[in-house]
């Protein structure tokens, strides 16, 4: 090998990207011309004080959170804002099934709306417990008192509920998730004291309401407007959920989704409980 | 009551339907977060050496890891940390474009004749870390990029093949090349101090 072969393998030979007979070779080469030597130690030299840590730039610190609430924010645009269009078609085209079941959704919710408030009752008994919480959480945001207890380390807000209450709701941290978990307040909803978990997505505020099911009081798991907000409740563990916002259906079901989800994990137990 | 039991039962079909979308979507978000996320730094480095500033690195870095997120049913596994640092790399070059007029890189003409090096001058330099990212810095971005992503993100050269887009051969010449420059630029800056 001569000095030529050997230069243009050089950074190879460096670099630990050259063949077990050609890595040879170079060596070979290296031992004995002193010039290429020379250039081999230089940049040898080179190789290895660029693996100093300073020249890495370190991640500034906000980045990460900025970038997971972007994605979540992503998560859904598609659907109304980006390309409204292209997504319906894509829709049709999938899945027509899902229009067949909304037009028969359509109708049934038509005879069931009419077939509840001729025969059914504890559905009023709904309807005024979703006012109930609206009007709570309308007050907690005029009456400057979202909060009793504010949130400051993962096991603060739990034990305060507990001298208060004769259950323990449960106090999940969403931050990761992009749901700021701001603190925790006593309210009062359906004739008794509950307990109103609260966080925040940007600047909207989600009141969470958590309380012990009644056994003889049959709710179901709905997602309305009142007012100009959005409830969703849902029923886990014996316990009636309720979340209201001025937040989106969709952003307020993704919440519910996450504290189902979570509460599951932190429970521990039924057949849902598994890692995410 | 019949009906009552009809209708919850319905009630729980659709939820879940609703909820299953959603699922769907936290599932894809998480598994997400958790093979392309851990990647930040590596994608903050390269944006930040292609962009020279805080700002528009991580600016592009933020619209990377959106298109990576909408790409990401398209990635069937492999190097996650590659597959990221080719979407922040496409995004940065295509505003880098948008900044410049569209040149054609020559690679003849950032080639240069080494100089006569001084040993020691060079020693000393090397161990001046300000000194090296100031060298960095003067090179042209094609060079720039293959010194990031092979002395400090220790790719191999076809993986830089691949982020770059350009074949193996490229990948070496421009190394070769890169720290030639990089040698003549700590050399010349102490000449100037003498």
């Amino acid at each position: 090998m001569n000095c030529a072969e050997a230069q243009s393998l050089l950074h190879a030979y460096i670099d630990a990207e050259l063949d077990v007979a050609n890595s040879l070779e170079v060596e070979r080469h290296l031992q004995r011309c002193e010039d290429c030597r020379r250039d081999y130690n230089d940049y040898q030299a080179l190789h290895s004080a660029l693996k100093g840590e300073t020249l890495y730039f370190q991640v500034p610190d906000l980045l990460q959170k900025r970038i997971q609430k972007s994605l979540r924010s992503d998560e859904e645009i598609p659907a109304s804002v980006q390309q409204p269009l292209k997504h319906v078609f894509s829709h049709v085209h999938a899945t027509p099934w899902s229009w067949l079941a909304a037009a028969a959704l359509l109708v049934f919710a038509f005879f069931g709306i009419w077939g509840i408030t001729r025969f059914w009752s504890p559905i009023n008994g709904q309807h005024s417990i979703a006012q109930q919480v609206v009007d709570s959480h309308v007050r907690s945001l005029m009456a400057n008192h979202l909060i009793d207890v504010p949130f400051s380390n993962q096991h603060n807000i739990a034990p305060w509920f507990e001298g208060k209450l004769a259950y323990s709701p449960p106090v999940i941290n969403l931050n990761a998730q992009g749901y700021t978990l701001i603190g925790g307040r006593m309210d009062f909803v359906d004739n008794q004291p509950v307990a109103a978990i609260v966080y925040k997505c940007g600047n909207h505020v989600i009141n969470f309401f958590v309380w012990p099911t009644n056994p003889s009081n049959h709710t179901s798991d709905t997602a309305m407007a009142l007012q100009g907000y959005n409830l969703v409740s849902w029923k886990a563990y014996n316990m009636n959920c309720w979340a209201v916002s001025d937040l989106n259906l969709t952003i307020l079901h993704q919440f519910a989704t996450l504290i189902d989800q979570h509460t599951d994990i932190a429970q521990g137990a039924g057949p849902s409980a598994r890692g995410p | 009551m019949c009906s009552g039991n009809r209708l919850s039962e319905r009630r729980v079909f659709v939820r879940g339907r609703v909820k299953g979308k959603l699922v769907q979507e936290y599932d894809k978000r998480v598994r997400f977060e958790q093979l392309i996320l851990p990647h930040l730094e590596a994608a903050y480095n390269l944006a930040r050496w292609l962009t020279h500033n805080d700002q528009d690195a991580q600016d592009m870095v933020q619209d990377a890891y959106l298109r990576a997120f909408r790409f990401f049913p398209s990635f069937h596994g492999g190097d996650s940390r590659a597959w990221l640092l080719t979407i922040v790399r496409n995004t940065c070059y295509t505003w880098l474009h948008r900044q410049h007029t569209d040149e054609v890189f020559d690679e003849e003409i950032h080639d240069i004749e080494a100089e006569n090096l001084n040993p020691e001058a060079l020693e000393m330099h090397l161990l001046d870390q300000q000194k090296l990212k100031e060298a960095i810095e003067e090179l042209p971005t094609e060079f720039r990029e293959v010194i990031v992503l092979r002395e400090l993100e220790e790719l191999s050269y076809k993986e830089i093949s691949s982020i770059a887009h350009v074949p193996v051969g490229t990948v070496m010449s421009r190394l070769a090349r890169a720290r030639k420059r990089l040698q003549n630029y700590l050399t010349a800056r102490s000449k100037e101090e003498e």
